[in-house]
């Protein structure tokens, strides 16, 4: 049987965990750069799930950014207005902990209402639907005036951070990419390339379909919370479909299937989008011309449809790093 | 319940359905050809308003009192400016990922539909603030006793009629239409059979875009009030409305049109927050019990 | 070319000149997405405030200021991102800003954390300057206006019967609104409809045709002018013809432009009159058509007060030291655009309303509220 060698991938997370560390604190590396990272972290967590949905079983879902909605309103609820929590409360993480979990699960919850239209829509169809569901979640969050409505949910505390996030981030790899090399996970691609095929093969393709949902939703929720709990506070416009059109672009920057390439990507664009900000100031002070901020996304677009046009297949195509390659076990 | 359904909200939404009608023509249209989310269907729509715009301020002092000729040169302009960036955008963008897997042309069509939207924004000579849309045709209210109706929404609800019945016979009765029918049926027999497909679709990103364009214009003229970002929701919307009556057929796309139109009305006004979900509740409805829409065809799954 | 490279290096040599002297001072605001309008005129308020004081030499006698102004997309991560970014890698020594309540919020905590003061130009929501004593803010807070508002309709225009409108996805319309229909109850007055419409409607006739059913005598609009502009163009269409009354969301010169004649018979309430003879005012309206070819909205009115009460806190901290510029912002007592300025114990500020009337789609001084 095939599996993840866990311990190498394991030493790379901490030796990254740990430079970053040793970075910040010897302030080599500002709380901006690190923000960045945990940004692109939670990021991380999105493209990869939404790529077990997406680039692995094939359904193509325009909605997650509802998941990660789901995931941050309820866990932002549990947190801020059942316990009221906040970073000094004894035991708080164990509470925050739960709160995030628990937005996972109603997150997987919704996944699997989500996951019934699959069972009869395809593509495009599918598409809709699946956006049309992110923005009645979007639109039930901003009418109930107990999570604050179009005020937002406010004053959650703050306990999102780097090691949080990181640790979040490898779990959610390491359980998407054992599923895939699992036999769920063949059946998963099986209904990719040819859902009939896959039935006339005896996979069970509404199981496996619907169960895609559910995970991709439970980590969507898991990474919404964690949002959340970084911003301190959740908003129902961070959750619409721009956003989760954002997230799209990840994994099909990165390659449709590679996780490592939705991994490269989030960082990848994440760092595109600050590195921007800075380059356009850079040329506007050195020419003196007149551009400011309002460039900056004209460019991001830009770029965006030169890697779909050069590179086609993403920057993975459907390959994947050494690092999470699977190896023969006994 | 006589604020909700009556005649004046007949009325009201004929007019919204009209404006998404115009649209959802040109996007029926160019996806059942390429099977394309044309994400940027919206913006040619924006840029349609907005080049009817720099046209009447640029040429107005040349055409005073005669307003007739006026619209048409600026319904022309706009229709010019969506076609033509619609074709730019498929030879440009899309073109290159005709065989490539269709999701990479989605995202492609996200990008340059961002791309206009801020690099319209972005210039200084557009901006992103709001511009008020002249009033290029005379507003005039007809009182139909229990409810009014402005001479806008006449005039919407007439050229999405004529654009329908125009474009159904182009698909119906001339060799471009035919061509057109059977790229969207087969590509490959299509090609076998000696059409040069490219064309094909370029024709239908020109006609598809100038309507949207042709939209942009009429939509100014109703709600005179313009943004670089208008296209957005109106797009969003009408290709609601195209998967509701059936992606490729045209009296669908109007049909659908009109539906949510209707129905958005009657929801706002009864309860707002219904207004803003009920398109895509009524989408998600009807997917799951007719899944090609409503006069949709049904076509056998290819093995 | 080497003339070109010569011009660069002396450019760059000039401004680390500058820098080394520069008091940095952040601005964001959203300058691209759905509330760039509102951004760019932010981002012009505070240029122009930032202009003046610089042409009057600066702070502490000698330093310019320099604005780093960065785009937050109306979104609150990006605000997020902005306000560490400001105040991790710029080191700025404050901040003006955002626009957004929902934006503000996310950037507020981590400006109070670090110890940087901020003030938002028109961030109405009453929690943002709840998050802690380094927050200010330069525009009146939700209830306020809503309540001034629902007197003037009272009292003034003798107004019985009232409707409101309001955006359901913005918290400042819906601020308004709410508040507006618990005065004009208190007062005794009946709210015969009160109804949101989607963010980026461009039809409101079916709310309006229902609120237009029960008959009121003026109707409350607390959205942003452009919205502000079609609603009242339709509720005439649909035969509407009494009073309409808004708040400072209408002051742009664009409400006329959208709105035509329809926009007549409107009253808002803003924080000062064009008109106003004060040389602060008429030097301001001057300086900012000069400038930027148009006359400035609210939004650039705010972010100028906001620079200018910044930068008068700076000058009078003596230092650029978080806390000395908080504790100078408490005792600000300011004569701006907006009137004398001083900031209460939430750190709101103490301010009249005016209201203003739109006659013959002119803005038209009314009167004067004091709080």
């Amino acid at each position: 049987m095939k599996k993840l060698n866990l311990p190498k991938l394991l030493i790379f997370v901490i030796v990254f965990y740990a430079a970053i560390q040793i970075l910040y604190s010897t302030e080599m590396m500002n709380g901006y750069i690190l923000h960045i990272i945990n940004q692109s972290l939670i990021y991380v967590i999105l493209a990869v799930s939404l790529n077990l949905i997406n680039g692995i079983t094939g359904q193509f879902s325009l909605g997650h950014m509802g998941f990660a909605g789901v995931g941050a309103y309820v866990s932002g609820t549990i947190s801020t207005l059942v316990f009221k929590i906040n970073p000094s409360t004894p035991g708080g993480m164990g509470i925050f902990i739960l709160a995030i979990v628990v937005g996972g699960l109603a997150a997987a919850f919704v996944g699997f209402l989500i996951g019934f239209p699959s069972l009869r829509l395809k593509g495009d169809y599918l598409a809709i639907v699946t956006l049309g569901f992110g923005e009645i979640i979007r639109t039930i969050f901003n009418n109930i005036d107990y999570v604050g409505g179009p005020r937002g949910l406010l004053g959650i505390p703050k306990f999102s951070n780097f090691t949080t996030i990181t640790v979040a981030a490898l779990i959610t790899i390491v359980v998407i990419r054992n599923l895939v090399e699992s036999s769920h996970g063949r059946a998963m691609l099986a209904i990719r390339e040819n859902e009939l095929a896959a039935e006339l093969v005896g996979v069970n393709t509404t199981h496996y379909k619907v169960l895609a949902f559910v995970i991709g939703a439970f980590f969507a929720g898991i990474a919404g919370g964690l949002f959340a709990h970084l911003l301190q506070m959740a908003h129902p416009t961070q959750f619409g479909f721009i956003k989760s059109v954002e997230v799209l672009i990840m994994i099909y920057a990165g390659g449709v299937g590679s996780i490592t390439g939705s991994t490269i990507a989030a960082f990848a664009l994440t760092f595109l989008s600050e590195g921007l900000r800075i380059g356009i100031r850079a040329i506007a002070d050195a020419t003196g011309l007149p551009i400011g901020g309002e460039w900056r996304m004209v460019v991001y677009s830009l770029l965006l449809i030169f890697i779909m046009l050069f590179k086609t297949e993403g920057l993975m195509g459907t390959k994947e790093a050494k690092l999470i390659r699977l190896k023969e076990v006994e | 319940m006589g604020a909700i359904f009556n005649a004046q909200q007949i009325v009201n939404g004929l007019q919204v359905g009209s404006i998404y009608a115009l649209i959802a023509l040109g996007y029926t249209m160019v996806y059942g050809i390429v099977r394309l989310i044309n994400f940027a269907h919206g913006d040619f729509f924006m840029l349609g308003a907005y080049a009817a715009y720099g046209v009447f301020f640029a040429f107005n002092a040349l055409f005073v009192g005669k307003t007739g000729l006026m619209a048409f040169v600026v319904l022309i302009a706009s229709m010019a400016a969506g076609g033509i960036i619609a074709l730019l955008a498929n030879q440009l963008a899309y073109k290159p990922l005709r065989y490539k897997p269709k999701l990479s042309s989605l995202i492609t069509a996200i990008g340059v539909s961002m791309f206009l939207e801020y690099f319209l924004s972005a210039l200084p000579a557009v901006g992103p603030s709001y511009r008020s849309f002249p009033d290029i045709l005379p507003r005039v209210n007809i009182n139909l006793g229990n409810a009014v109706i402005s001479n806008y929404v006449i005039i919407d609800i007439v050229i999405a009629a004529v654009l329908m019945v125009g474009l159904t016979l182009l698909i119906k009765k001339t060799t471009l239409g035919k061509a057109m029918r059977a790229v969207s049926q087969d590509k490959d027999a299509a090609r076998l059979m000696g059409i040069d497909i490219e064309k094909v679709i370029a024709f239908t990103f020109l006609i598809g875009g100038s309507f949207a364009g042709a939209a942009g214009l009429l939509a100014g003229m109703t709600y005179p009030r313009i943004v670089p970002y208008m296209g957005i929701q109106p797009g969003l919307k009408a290709f609601i409305a195209a998967v509701l009556g059936g992606i490729g057929n045209i009296p669908g796309a109007v049909l659908g049109a009109y539906i949510m139109g209707l129905a958005e009305t009657f929801a706002s006004a009864y309860n707002s927050l219904i207004g803003e979900g009920i398109a895509f509740a009524i989408l998600i409805v009807v997917l799951l019990v007719r899944p090609h829409g409503l006069l949709g065809e049904k076509f056998a799954d290819k093995i | 070319m080497k003339r070109l490279s010569l011009v660069l290096v002396l450019a760059l040599v000039a401004a680390s000149i500058v820098t080394a002297q520069d008091i940095k001072v952040g601005g964001v605001g959203p300058v691209t997405g759905e509330a760039a309008t509102f951004g760019v005129s932010t981002k012009n308020g505070i240029m122009l405030a930032a202009e003046e004081w610089n042409d009057k030499g600066g702070l502490f006698g000698n330093r310019k200021v320099k604005i780093i102004f960065e785009d937050d997309k109306g979104d609150p991560a990006e605000g997020a991102t902005v306000y560490t970014k400001l105040i991790q890698q710029d080191n700025v020594v404050a901040i003006i800003g955002t626009v957004m309540s929902k934006v503000t919020l996310a950037g507020a905590p981590i400006a109070q954390a670090a110890g940087i003061p901020m003030i938002s130009s028109t961030s109405t929501n009453e929690m943002v300057t709840k998050v802690g004593d380094y927050i200010y803010r330069a525009c009146f807070i939700d209830p306020f206006q809503g309540t001034v508002g629902a007197n003037f309709a009272y009292k003034d225009l003798g107004a019985r019967k009232a409707a409101a409108l309001f955006d359901i996805g913005n918290d400042y319309t819906k601020g308004l609104a709410e508040n507006f229909r618990n005065q004009f109850l208190k007062l005794g007055g009946q709210v015969v409809a009160f109804e949101g419409h989607p963010f980026g409607a461009t039809d409101f006739k079916a709310q309006l045709t229902k609120i237009l059913a029960g008959k009121p005598d003026v109707l409350y609009l607390s959205d942003y002018y452009n919205d502000v502009g079609l609603i009242a163009k339709q509720a005439r269409e649909l035969g509407f013809k009494g009073q309409m009354v808004g708040g400072d969301g209408w002051d742009s010169p664009d409400l006329v432009k959208i709105g035509g004649k329809a926009v007549d018979n409107g009253f808002f309430t803003n924080h000062y009159a064009a008109a106003d003879p004060r040389p602060i005012v008429q030097d301001f309206v001057k300086k900012y058509k000069a400038k930027f070819g148009a006359e400035p909205d609210a939004m650039a009115t705010l972010a100028y007060d906001a620079a200018n009460i910044m930068f008068d806190a700076i000058r009078r901290a003596g230092s650029t030291k978080g806390s000395a510029i908080r504790d100078a912002l408490k005792t600000t007592n300011l004569n701006v655009v907006s009137g004398q300025v001083t900031f209460d114990a939430n750190r709101n500020p103490i301010k009249s309303a005016v209201i203003i009337e739109m006659k013959d789609g002119k803005q038209v001084y009314r009167t004067t509220v004091n709080p």
